[in-house]
């Protein structure tokens, strides 16, 4: 029996990414990275910025993500975000123009916890791949 | 009858008219080909966004507690209409059509008794309608700097119409714009998007339960704003291709159109030319008879 299910990402613009031989997908959802296999419970849940690792048969792949919201369903894997950035091609200029809106966005008196914290996030996770 | 001049200076006025009309039709074809195609490519986000909006929303059991942005404000008192049109002319019915669906929909909620606010996207749309509902234009939103449409604008106009829930400002949201079925047919659409209206696709329906993580409120409630923004991104989408498809129609109206005039203008040309000529050798003939 295979061991494999379905991705889709799609971006507001296109479809950003649709492969059906993933062995196991790791998302940073809202309470935690998740794993997910084949049979996973459908779930739906919010992402929070990170980083989102698709093993499948041809390798494996990194995304950077800054928000979205994931469902499983039926052995299919949905992701809906509207930035979304394959780490191999990611420039550094452009990691670290989004680091400067994201500090920039901290120093913002204004914004919520919740909006605080996901900013933090986002800077960690990008000094990270930096 | 006007002189052979005039009519000299007609059929090229009409000749470069018609240049004009077939370049634009031009540049309208080959921006079509790429609206359509983003249009196209935006249909899965907003379906499937649709999609887990209508799962959640099955899921939740406490329906009174829902958020308002999907069980509305409990009133139907004010009403808010987004009407997205384009931000240049030239392109046939496409605005006419949008403004009047709109107008026809103002009429039905004047006679209920409703109040109106509206809210205009495109400055063509705004031209039009600030003649007659000039003081129920709260705002006027234009993208005429941005080339194509992007989820970046959309998310301006959906925060705008999300602040102003928020203010309690209108009860209910229905948004303007046009389908696009194909290059010669957009369809106008009235859609309301606030409250969510989550009845009229129950073949959707899924049976399955889901785990929520965090619960089913907190998603809603981050979730709704979104599938705002979405689906009005996915309207502009619809929009542009709807407006290049229209313009296109139009302008190859137009080139044919001037193609014909041009006909018949050099028909009437020629056949002046011929009388003039004809006229002076009757007067060369008779001339020589006198002598």
């Amino acid at each position: 029996m295979s061991e494999e299910f379905k991705i889709d990402i799609v971006n507001p613009e296109k479809s950003f990414l649709s492969k059906e031989d993933i062995i196991e997908a790791v998302v940073p959802a809202y309470e935690g990275e998740m794993g997910i296999l084949k049979d996973h419970i459908p779930i739906i849940s919010f992402l929070k910025p990170g980083i989102i690792k698709i093993k499948s048969k041809s390798g494996e792949d990194s995304y950077y993500v800054e928000d979205g919201i994931i469902e499983f369903k039926n052995n299919n894997l949905t992701v809906l975000t509207s930035s979304i950035f394959n780490l191999k091609n990611m420039e550094k200029n452009k990691i670290q123009e989004l680091l400067k809106i994201a500090e920039e966005e901290t120093n913002n008196i204004e914004i919520s916890d919740q909006t605080k914290y996901l900013t933090e996030q986002k800077i960690n996770v990008l000094r990270s791949i930096n | 009858m006007a002189s052979l001049d005039d009519l000299k200076k007609r059929i090229t006025s009409v000749k470069s008219t018609q240049k004009i009309t077939k370049a634009m039709k031009m540049v309208a074809a080959a921006k079509l080909k790429r609206a359509q195609d983003s249009a196209e490519k935006g249909r899965p986000y907003s379906q499937k966004m649709n999609n887990i909006i209508l799962n959640l929303s099955n899921g939740i059991s406490d329906k009174s507690n829902a958020p308002k942005l999907l069980s509305g404000t409990g009133n139907e008192r004010i009403h808010l209409c987004v009407v997205m049109t384009s931000d240049r002319g030239l392109c046939g019915g496409f605005n006419a059509n949008i403004i009047k669906k709109a107008k026809s929909y103002f009429l039905k909620l004047k006679e209920e008794g409703k109040e109106l606010k509206i809210i205009t996207v495109g400055s063509k749309g705004n031209d039009q309608l600030k003649r007659v509902y000039g003081d129920k234009i709260i705002e006027n939103i234009s993208f005429k700097d941005s080339k194509n449409a992007n989820y970046f604008d959309a998310e301006k106009v959906g925060k705008t119409i999300i602040e102003r829930f928020q203010k309690e400002e209108f009860d209910i949201c229905t948004i303007f714009y046009n389908q696009f079925k194909n290059v010669i047919t957009q369809i106008p659409q009235a859609q309301q998007i606030i409250p969510l209206n989550t009845e009229n696709n129950n073949e959707n329906k899924s049976e399955e339960s889901y785990e929520f993580e965090p619960d089913e409120d907190e998603i809603l409630s981050n979730l709704l704003p979104k599938n705002i923004s979405t689906q009005i991104f996915k309207a502009m989408l619809e929009n542009s291709a709807s407006e290049q498809g229209a313009r296109m129609s139009a302008m190859d109206n137009a080139t044919r159109n001037a193609g014909e005039m041009v006909d018949k203008l050099t028909i009437e040309y020629n056949r002046s030319r011929q009388a003039a000529i004809t006229k002076e050798l009757i007067e060369i003939i008779s001339g020589a008879e006198s002598l």
